[in-house]
């Protein structure tokens, strides 16, 4: 590769959890995953050495166009209060807002990317009555403009390409980098997110698919059964390839036993009724798969519950296995 | 010599936004103000919600402290629930705790900490080619063996939490996954893992032996028993040796823990003294907060200079973290090298000593998982009630004190550990720990970034962004 592909980074209104997951990307971290697509941080405030004034001088170049920034990270949601003032996160040594470092430098960057659903929407921050008029860069939750205009256009020819999630699983981002580091562009969805990773669900590939297929649901927290009709998973709306790779080596959260809270999507942080318990009209969910009818999903549902077997029903309210599966001899046809 | 002021900022490798303000005379710093620029809500965000929303919401306060946001709040909803994990619960619980703590104090020595010491500042120290070999941000070999291995340390979160940052798994009852007799085995593969990646790379030595350091002339004559660059702790004790660390960084003598894994228990230590600690002797100064109330923000009051609020025990200033918790526990090494208050030298040895020991004692928690028998009870709320939840995260004491009324939220305090030590003054305008450290800090003339400055603020390990919520 000729050319380094440069990377800033900015942490606005966030927790830090998405340099966190993105450290260990790979199981060789951030830094070495971009490294093999030729990928460089130009600054990045947990990993880079620069500190003070010399952090200053670039954070200053790349906002007066003085370096190329191919693309600039910004994590967490922008703070914009109070009254706009943007005076809820004061970017040290500066006595400017970040929300207005930001938008000097996402005018100059070739492209702009959200890490995580508080950069991409507003994320956690923004929830209940949003006390510090938090923001997403381009989003306010679903409908409404961030930071910058809808209309927005990176140099690059991309809107803000939203890697969504909280945190948002480290291939996302590395993927995405090393995509716009190779092709220079990045298929996206409505919503901003990677299509690589958002034309998925988080359903696809769940380890409870067998008490979902016959709705042998969880009671309780450590509950083997499915998390969908009793426990909040949102998993069959959610966008994510969550259960198609794995999270930390092994894991995602439904293997682990807890609803995926749709986290990938604009305003999950105020879903309307408590993350763990979900929410229903008359017995019945109030969400429902995607793309799949009311009438269907609660005739399919008395089918498959009424089809249980013994050993599902009954290792769906243990935390470990009660009955094993039956032992038979192959069959010939 | 003149009087300057000089701010520095952006402070990087410190988990959020820093600025800090420094009044220098005669060669050193006279006094110090302890900026936190970012404020954003979660205690305002936390109220009017379902109880267990906390769950969701309060890791979200912090990425790199996440477990212990979670855990504070499953104990405060477990106090109030009533609830108590059975076995199989705690241990998995420890585990998923120790793991982050082990995994921060990794994470801020090799990434946040050492990477100071390959500064050009240092260009004519004999160790610095070592140094810089070893610890220069982005491609020192330290990084490049260590990253990796806690990546894959941290397969133990995939397995027993789903994920890391930002689990769900801990609840008041217990944990969400059992762990069956395979995965046990599988979590005693990831540690041995581990184990050989901190022996062959950062001490060069058993953990057991790094664990039962027991004095400073142990640590002298472990540290000179081999190359100075036989492993990194040992590099960095030599280091320090030359740069005088152990003078650097003084911190208050009072240190407070809320006792961690049955292993280190809860006190306060004043002066040598340790106490019982009453929970209820802790409060929050507003003097110098931009808060107009305790979750009321005031971004323009008069005399304010940072959204930190001051906690105080009884009235003082404490310190916490790693140094804190070993030095309230007895440990003699602690004790020693914090007898007239906390240095840098004090901070970073007691960090590395405490991972050797959390290593040790989770192979040993591990093995004591009983696959088949519960790891979760239920623990159903009632619609009011008050609980507490006290933690020691990697930092340093982590509470969060809660009050339900008709099922929801009513309040919800959070004080985390970087708020005790990097809080600004208080009514009688007494200093916070940082601020109290950085005073005599050396800064040369004309100097626009003291690397010392860096060194005494990073040996915290601060994480601002729980510092303010």
């Amino acid at each position: 590769m000729s050319e380094a592909f440069s990377v800033l980074w900015l942490q606005a209104g966030s927790c830090g959890g998405c340099t966190m997951s993105a450290l260990a990307a790979d199981d060789v971290g951030l830094v070495a995953a971009l490294d093999r697509f030729g990928i460089r941080l130009l600054w990045h405030p947990a990993l880079s050495a620069q500190s003070g004034p010399d952090a200053l001088d670039i954070l200053a170049d790349a906002a007066a166009g003085r370096i190329a920034v191919d693309a600039l990270c910004v994590e967490g949601a922008v703070m914009t209060g109070p009254n706009g003032t943007g005076r809820f996160q004061m970017m040290a040594g500066t006595g400017q807002s970040t929300a207005a470092w930001i938008a000097a430098i996402a005018a100059q960057a070739r492209h702009v990317v959200a890490v995580g659903s508080c950069a991409a929407y507003g994320g956690i921050p923004m929830a209940g009555a949003n006390p510090t008029d938090a923001t997403g860069l381009q989003f306010l939750g679903f409908d409404g403009a961030g930071l910058l205009p809808r209309s927005f256009v990176a140099r690059g020819g991309l809107p803000v390409i939203n890697v969504a999630g909280c945190a948002p699983h480290p291939g996302w981002l590395v993927e995405t980098l090393a995509e716009l580091a190779l092709s220079g562009t990045c298929a996206l969805d409505g919503l901003g997110r990677p299509r690589a990773f958002a034309d998925h669900l988080a359903h696809h590939g769940c380890s409870r698919n067998e008490f979902y297929e016959f709705k042998a649901s969880a009671a309780r927290a450590s509950d083997r059964g499915c998390l969908m009709e009793n426990l909040g998973c949102k998993a069959t709306q959610a966008p994510g390839d969550c259960n198609l790779r794995r999270w930390n080596g092994y894991g995602s959260c439904t293997d682990a036993g807890y609803a995926c809270i749709n986290c990938t999507t604009p305003g999950f942080q105020d879903c309307g009724a408590p993350f763990l318990e979900t929410a229903k009209i008359a017995g019945i969910p109030v969400g429902l798969p995607v793309d799949m009818p009311k009438a269907w999903f609660v005739a399919l549902a008395a089918l498959s519950k009424s089809a249980t077997p013994q050993r599902v029903r009954t290792n769906a309210h243990a935390d470990h296995v009660i009955v094993p599966p039956i032992h038979r001899p192959p069959r010939s046809p | 010599m003149t009087a300057r002021r000089l701010i520095v900022g952006p402070f990087n490798r410190v988990e959020g936004d820093l600025e800090v303000t420094l009044d220098i005379a005669d060669g050193m710093v006279r006094e110090a103000r302890v900026t936190a620029p970012l404020y954003r809500g979660f205690e305002q965000i936390l109220g009017g919600r379902p109880p267990e929303d906390c769950l969701v919401i309060a890791p979200r306060i912090c990425g790199i402290c996440s477990v212990s946001q979670s855990t504070a709040a499953a104990r405060a909803l477990a106090v109030i629930a009533g609830a108590a994990p059975p076995p199989n619960g705690r241990l998995a619980a420890d585990l998923i705790l120790a793991a982050e703590n082990a995994a921060d104090h990794l994470t801020h020595f090799v990434l946040f900490f050492m990477p100071d010491f390959a500064h050009q500042t240092y260009a004519r120290r004999p160790w610095f080619a070592a140094a810089q070999r070893r610890f220069a941000a982005g491609h020192g070999e330290c990084a490049r063996a260590l990253v990796p291995a806690r990546a894959r340390f941290l397969h133990l979160m995939g397995l027993l939490a789903g994920k890391w940052p930002h689990s769900l798994a801990l609840q008041p009852g217990g944990v969400t996954k059992g762990v069956d007799s395979g995965e046990r085995i599988r979590l005693l593969s990831i540690l041995a893992e581990f184990r050989e990646a901190l022996e062959t790379h950062l001490f060069a030595d058993r953990l057991e032996r790094i664990a039962a350091l027991a004095s400073r002339a142990d640590l002298d004559a472990w540290a000179g028993a081999e190359a100075p660059d036989r492993g990194d702790f040992r590099l960095f004790l030599h280091i320090a040796r030359d740069l005088g660390l152990s003078g650097l960084g003084r911190g208050p003598a009072t240190f407070l823990s809320y006792g961690s894994f049955g292993l280190w228990p809860a006190g306060v230590t004043v002066d040598g003294r340790t106490a019982a600690l009453d929970p209820a002797g802790i409060g929050e100064d507003l003097t110098s907060a931009w808060m107009a109330g305790p979750t009321q923000p005031d971004a323009f009051k008069d005399g304010a200079y940072s959204w930190c609020k001051a906690p105080r025990l009884n009235g003082a200033v404490a310190e916490v973290g790693a140094l804190a918790r070993q030095v309230v526990a007895g440990d003699p090494l602690a004790t020693a090298l914090a007898a007239n208050g906390g240095s840098v030298l004090a901070r970073v040895v007691m960090r590395l000593v405490e991972l050797a020991r959390l290593v040790v004692a989770m192979e040993g928690w591990v093995r004591a998982i009983r696959p088949a028998e519960p790891f979760c009870e239920e623990s159903p709320l009632p619609l009011r009630g008050q609980g507490s939840g006290l933690v020691e995260a990697a930092r340093g004491a982590l509470g969060h004190w809660l009050t339900i009324e008709a099922g929801i939220i009513r309040d919800y305090r959070i004080i985390a550990p970087t708020t005790w030590n990097f809080s600004p003054r208080d009514a009688g305008g007494c200093p916070g720990p940082l601020e109290q450290a950085l005073a005599g800090t050396p800064v040369d003339p004309g100097d626009r970034n003291p690397v010392a400055v860096q060194h005494v603020v990073r040996s915290f390990d601060p994480c601002m962004v729980c510092t303010v919520h």
